[in-house]
């Protein structure tokens, strides 16, 4: 609280991205955790509240005669444009949230204020529903080629890893210890999957020490050993994810790759995925064509292709396929590695195990596949996502390029996944706001120290507990994409690689699709489930009455019972012939009654689907607001970004189309 | 036959044909007037029909005495066939290329064509002028039906009968068809019910370098003008253009002559700047060769999606002026039967939920493409593959049928026809059996006896079997304009269109079965439920009369 200067601006007004004359004129707060703007109107005193650990840039403009310019970008990519009428106060609230935005100390964080009022015991079972144990049994570990391995105890070998890890049952902690000592920051080769089919794995480590010439002994019988785990092939990919020049400039520096002379029956293949600066200048210029306003098409086409997003988003998928057909297709293993092991080595396996295994693209094994990949083996997640104030040229938007392949999957196959782009927008969300403890820390050693899961709760419970919002309704358990691996084309196909306005303009809402298929869907199958109650019921009821009437002669006063025992009341009956009164029964179909009222907002049906799950609004529940005026603690969601407003939708077009 | 002397061999055995995404089919190549027909010796496997008039161009090779013609075809897939002997394939080659190109009309396939099926609504007689004029004449008594382009002598691009302003007469209008390019007088194109606002469209005013003006052209639009009012004309080309125009008679609207009117230049390009458009697609979408970026230039150097964007900006400015300003407005560019069809329809798409319908937009395509004069033979004659230009040809309707499915992307129920209904308007535009698309106006048609002669592309999609392909499952009937986004990042590339032969749709066709199937059982359910509770409650009151007593 000591960095808020200001805790209140009055007479702000909030500028509308699309049509800049227009801006909603309300009363600004800072509070410990959040940036939120109450509009004035008293109809609507709509909110848009900002988590602190969100916002990216804060840019303060050129005074103008209205007043100050403030512009805040955020990393869920929300931009703000706000001006403060006094100059005064723009550069307190500017300074202030310089200082908010960028914490010190893991305390500071929003998820050790956060109390979504669970008791201890349900804390604790969020934090269990995520079991990476169970994970390692459902592949069918440990086995006769593999075993876990308690060599990195105490994470006295490796600090980046975690204490559970598979390796060849034939790799001693001799042969162990060795290689961690010839690969970067002792991240020796270890298993991330392992296809129980045909015995192949995918391991991951870092770069080995190899420089110009040297060897290690150990590190190759390593290498062997992961070889002999799979009775199935005489050989092991070894995948360099890195561009050959970037690996070959490493070797000057001690590090570098394996020489196939060295390993017996290696196949080595580089396949150049760019490091996290060249991605997070591309994130950049991508976001800057995005910014854009009223861009042309070729502004938008050329800005596209000169951000090199979309080609670094296929080199990723590239080597998933590469690697997910090395194991499928040919019953070979691959050890995949870049420098340190946990960045593109993370995109490219998990890419890889989520082209292989179904269970993967469920809801639960989404979340272990992160958990897996991700979190325990050393994500930077501190780093790359800037939750505290660090080097900014450590930051990169890493797992963001997973989760737009895992995006792009969807739309090549609509029926494979269990989740639908909700959800990955949720997650993608919750990795920047630091709302629960999951991703915080650079390792599981620190989020040990930090006691991160007695303090702080779980994403993935919060997520599992709201799972209706995220399912995809195309996806069928039997259904013939949910089964096995992906047969992706390895040519180029780059017209598969679309633009992911679902994400990157995802608070612009009128260039989003204006009804969705999803919630429609949705809607009509719940409506489908509770028709098939019914039906049960009548059925039933029907039958009885049926009954009855064959002994009405001698039961005439029984009558009412059959129809009291289905359950069903006498104001039942009275719909029983006006189906449409059933359906209207329903709150959750919006889609199938758009009020009249109002044109636009009828036809805007994810908003209010949003509301339940929303990202933005589960953060305000409880919590020091420091905000008196706020007579709505928790606000209703789907209302915080300013594009929202779906009544304001028709003099946006007008400038659009005006102004294009 | 008249078709014999071009087709030299008539048969070949052993040729082989490779498609996208299926195995090569080995088997016997016949040529008749119409098709090229390819039936493999076993049984069950598919056989290739394809309509002469639906190959846009073909490429030979030989390597020994094995001769390989590649066909590429308006609907821009591309096959090959391997075909033994270079004699035979020199003839195929010879005969394809004849019968493709055949010049005229009705020696076209819809005049050969007998169908298979009942007709049970004939399509010819489904949209006619006096049933949509009777939609609005309920609402308004300001319009009228005019016949004095009975003999397309106004206007020869004309139907017979056109709405008009009732207070001007028949003389009025045959002065103004003087003052308008082509004869193209201001005609009702669409009425708001909900504010009584109208479109009109006609051809540009015939200007020129003078400043040449007609009373009875500025009286005829003043009149669709309530007191008081102001209206808007969009004009389709850039102010330069239209002011180059006037070089050559044409030219738009002076403010002094026309006080109540504000102008808007609105630029859509037009002939072979789309076709060239059209070419580099569909070559930037068959081009696998290239990385990424690559992809990406091209695609952005097509400039497709920029005509598309382009369009729909002026269409959703028509809607607006419409909607929002409470005006009526006059579209024009230069002939008025192109990027003029497009703005006027595609805001119909926007304002009139009827037109969301198969029946309103099938009443759409007749009334504002095929009545209104858009010259679909010269438009549709080649497609992207063709090398001998044209400058008639161009894909004006292609573009307006991608913007609809832009829309249609954007509100995925608020249409009563999915994208199978586009596509296969797209294919029959440019090749059909049926008669629908030939000529380039009413006249034409009429001379060539098209309704006697011919089946109407209505009279088949309209039986419920078909119909049923072209049904939008998440249809919900949507009373309400509908305001799309034209920022490029709402205008993705049509991929069912131009990636259709180049990518496998096997997994998204499965999704739209899913989808299909997801709300058919809901309303199997729905169904079994109410008669459940039919029944029960016809019990219970019998119940009910056998207690009373």
């Amino acid at each position: 609280m000591e960095h808020i200067r200001t805790p209140k601006v009055e007479n702000v007004r909030l500028v509308d991205r699309v049509s800049p004359k227009k801006a909603a004129l309300g009363t600004l707060y800072l509070t410990a955790t959040h940036v939120i703007f109450v509009e004035n109107s008293p109809d609507t005193r709509k909110e848009t509240w900002i988590l602190h650990s969100q916002i990216s840039t804060i840019e303060k403009q050129a005074t103008t005669a209205t007043g100050c310019p403030l512009l805040i970008r955020c990393k869920n990519f929300q931009i703000i444009q706000l001006i403060i009428p006094q100059e005064r106060d723009c550069h307190d609230v500017y300074i202030s949230l310089i200082r908010l935005a960028r914490p010190v100390k893991y305390e500071e964080l929003y998820c050790f204020s956060f109390n979504p009022m669970l008791d201890k015991e349900e804390r604790e079972q969020g934090w269990v529903l995520i079991d990476l144990s169970e994970e390692y049994k459902r592949m069918g570990l440990p086995n006769h080629y593999w075993q876990l391995s308690d060599v990195n105890r105490d994470y006295r070998v490796c600090d980046s890893y975690p204490t559970e890890l598979y390796v060849p049952k034939s790799a001693t902690a001799h042969i162990i210890v060795g290689s961690s000592k010839f690969r970067s920051r002792r991240r020796f080769p270890v298993l991330s999957y392992y296809c129980k089919d045909n015995h192949a794995s995918i391991c991951r480590s870092s770069q080995p020490l190899s420089g110009f010439s040297a060897r290690c002994l150990e590190d190759e019988q390593m290498l062997q050993a992961i070889r002999k785990a799979n009775p199935g092939s005489d050989f092991v990919y070894v995948v360099d994810t890195r561009p050959k020049l970037n690996a070959m400039a490493n070797r000057a520096a001690g590090k570098g790759y394996e020489n196939e002379d060295n390993y017996s029956n290696i196949k080595f293949q580089f396949i150049g995925i760019e490091n996290i600066h060249v991605m997070r200048n591309s994130l950049q210029k991508m976001l800057e064509v995005c910014e854009l306003k009223s861009p042309s098409m070729s502004d938008f086409l050329w800005g596209l292709e000169n951000s090199g997003w979309l080609r670094h988003i296929k080199a990723i998928m590239d080597a998933g396929i590469f690697i997910a057909k090395a194991v499928s297709e040919e019953g070979a293993s691959v050890l995949v590695h870049c420098s340190d092991g946990w960045d593109r080595t993370a995109q490219v396996c998990s890419v890889a195990s989520l082209l292989l295994d179904p269970h993967y693209r469920t809801l639960k094994g989404f979340m272990v596949l992160i958990e897996k990949d991700w979190i325990s083996f050393g994500h930077k997640f501190n780093h790359r996502y800037g939750n505290l104030d660090g080097d900014p040229k450590e930051i990169s938007p890493v797992i963001d390029q997973f989760i737009e392949c895992v995006w792009q999957l969807m739309e090549q196959f609509p029926c494979a996944f269990e989740f639908n782009e909700r959800f990955l927008i949720h997650i993608q969300h919750h990795i920047y706001s630091c709302q629960f403890g999951n991703f915080l820390c650079n390792s599981q050693k620190e989020r040990r120290e930090l006691k991160i899961q007695e303090r702080t709760y779980s994403l993935w419970a919060h997520l599992w507990k709201n799972r209706a919002d995220y399912l995809n309704p195309l996806f069928r358990a039997d259904h013939s994409q949910t089964q096995g691996t992906f047969h992706l084309p390895t040519a180029p196909c780059n017209f598969m690689y679309k633009f992911w306005s679902g994400m990157y303009n995802r608070f612009e809402k009128g260039m989003q699709p204006r009804q969705s298929v999803t919630d429609y869907l949705m809607a009509v199958k719940e409506e489908t489930q509770q028709l098939e109650e019914e039906l049960e019921a009548l059925e039933e009821r029907l039958e009885k009455i049926q009954k009855v009437q064959l002994n009405c002669t001698k039961v005439k006063s029984k009558q009412s019972e059959p129809s009291k025992h289905s359950g069903f009341s006498t104001s039942d009956n009275s719909i029983a012939n006006t189906p449409q009164d059933y359906s209207g029964n329903m709150k959750s179909f919006p889609s199938r009654s758009p009020s009249q009222g109002d044109e636009d907002s009828a036809l805007i049906l994810t908003q209010d689907n949003l509301k339940s799950s929303d990202p933005d609004l589960s953060a305000n529940s409880d919590q020091e607001s420091g905000v008196e005026d706020l007579s709505c603690r928790s606000p209703s969601g789907g209302e915080h970004a300013p594009s929202e407003d779906s009544g304001k939708d028709r003099d946006s077009d007008e400038a659009v189309f005006l102004t294009a | 036959m008249e078709f014999a002397e071009l087709i030299k061999t008539p048969r070949v055995d052993n040729v082989v044909l490779h498609r996208p995404f299926y195995p090569a089919v080995e088997g016997t190549l016949c040529l008749t007037g119409h098709h090229l027909i390819l039936s493999s010796r076993q049984d069950n496997t598919e056989e290739l029909w394809l309509l002469h008039s639906n190959i846009d161009a073909i490429d030979k090779r030989f390597v020994g005495s094995l001769g390989t013609i590649i066909i590429k075809c308006k609907d821009f897939r591309i096959i090959q066939l391997d075909i033994p002997g270079m004699e035979e394939c020199l003839n195929i080659a010879s005969s394809i290329e004849a019968l493709s190109t055949l010049d005229s009309i009705t020696l076209m396939y819809p005049f050969f064509y007998r169908p298979m099926f009942e007709v049970i609504e004939d399509g010819w007689h489904s949209f006619l002028p006096e049933q949509e004029f009777e939609l609005y004449s309920s609402a308004t008594s300001e319009w009228r039906l005019s016949y004095v382009n009975k003999e397309f002598a106004v206007c020869p691009s004309y139907p017979p009968i056109v709405t008009v302003p009732k207070s001007i007469d028949d003389e009025a209008l045959r002065k103004v068809a003087t003052f308008r390019h082509g004869g193209r007088f201001p005609v009702l194109s669409y009425y708001h019910k909900k504010n009584g606002m109208v479109i009109m469209r006609s051809g540009q005013p015939l200007t020129g370098t003078n400043g040449r003006r007609c009373k009875e052209d500025e009286k005829l639009i003043n009149a669709t003008l309530r007191a008081g009012k102001r209206g808007y004309i969009i004009d389709t080309r850039s102010l330069n253009v239209a002011q180059q125009a006037r070089a050559k008679g044409g030219g738009f609207e002076q403010e002094a002559h026309y006080p109540q009117w504000r102008r808007i230049h609105k630029s859509i390009e037009r002939y072979h700047i789309l076709q060239e458009s059209l070419i580099k697609l569909v070559e930037a979408c068959n081009d696998q060769t290239h990385n990424m970026d690559r992809w990406l230039s091209k695609l952005e150097a097509s400039n497709w999606l920029t005509h598309i964007k382009e369009i729909l900006t002026a269409a959703c400015l028509a809607a607006q002026c419409i909607d929002r300003e409470g005006a009526s407005i006059l579209i024009h560019g230069t002939e008025g039967t192109d990027s003029t069809l497009q703005v006027t329809s595609l805001a119909q798409i926007i304002l009139e939920p009827r037109s969301r319908t198969i029946r309103g937009f099938e009443a759409l395509v007749e009334r504002e493409w095929l009545q209104a004069g858009h010259p679909f033979q010269q438009r549709c004659a080649q497609s992207a593959y063709c090398n001998t230009k044209q400058k008639w040809e161009a894909p004006v309707f292609l573009l307006f049928l991608d913007c609809v499915w832009q829309i249609l992307r954007q509100f995925p129920c608020s249409f009563e026809f999915n994208e199978n209904f586009l596509i296969m308007l797209f294919e029959h535009a440019y090749a059909s059996q049926f008669g629908t698309f030939l000529g380039n106006n009413e006249s034409e048609r009429c001379k060539l006896k098209l309704q006697q002669k011919t089946m109407s592309l209505w009279s088949w999609v309209n039986q419920p079997g078909e119909l049923s392909k072209f049904t939008n499952p998440l249809f919900e009937a949507n009373n309400l304009v509908i305001w799309p986004s034209v920022a490029p990042q709402s205008l993705p590339l049509w991929e069912g269109i131009f990636l259709r032969w180049n990518r496998s749709s096997k997994y998204l066709d499965e999704a739209y079965e899913e989808m299909v199937n997801i709300i058919e059982y809901n309303k199997e359910l729905q169904a079994k439920v109410n008669i459940l509770r039919r029944q029960l409650a016809e019990l219970e009151t019998e119940d009910g009369m056998q207690e009373s007593p």
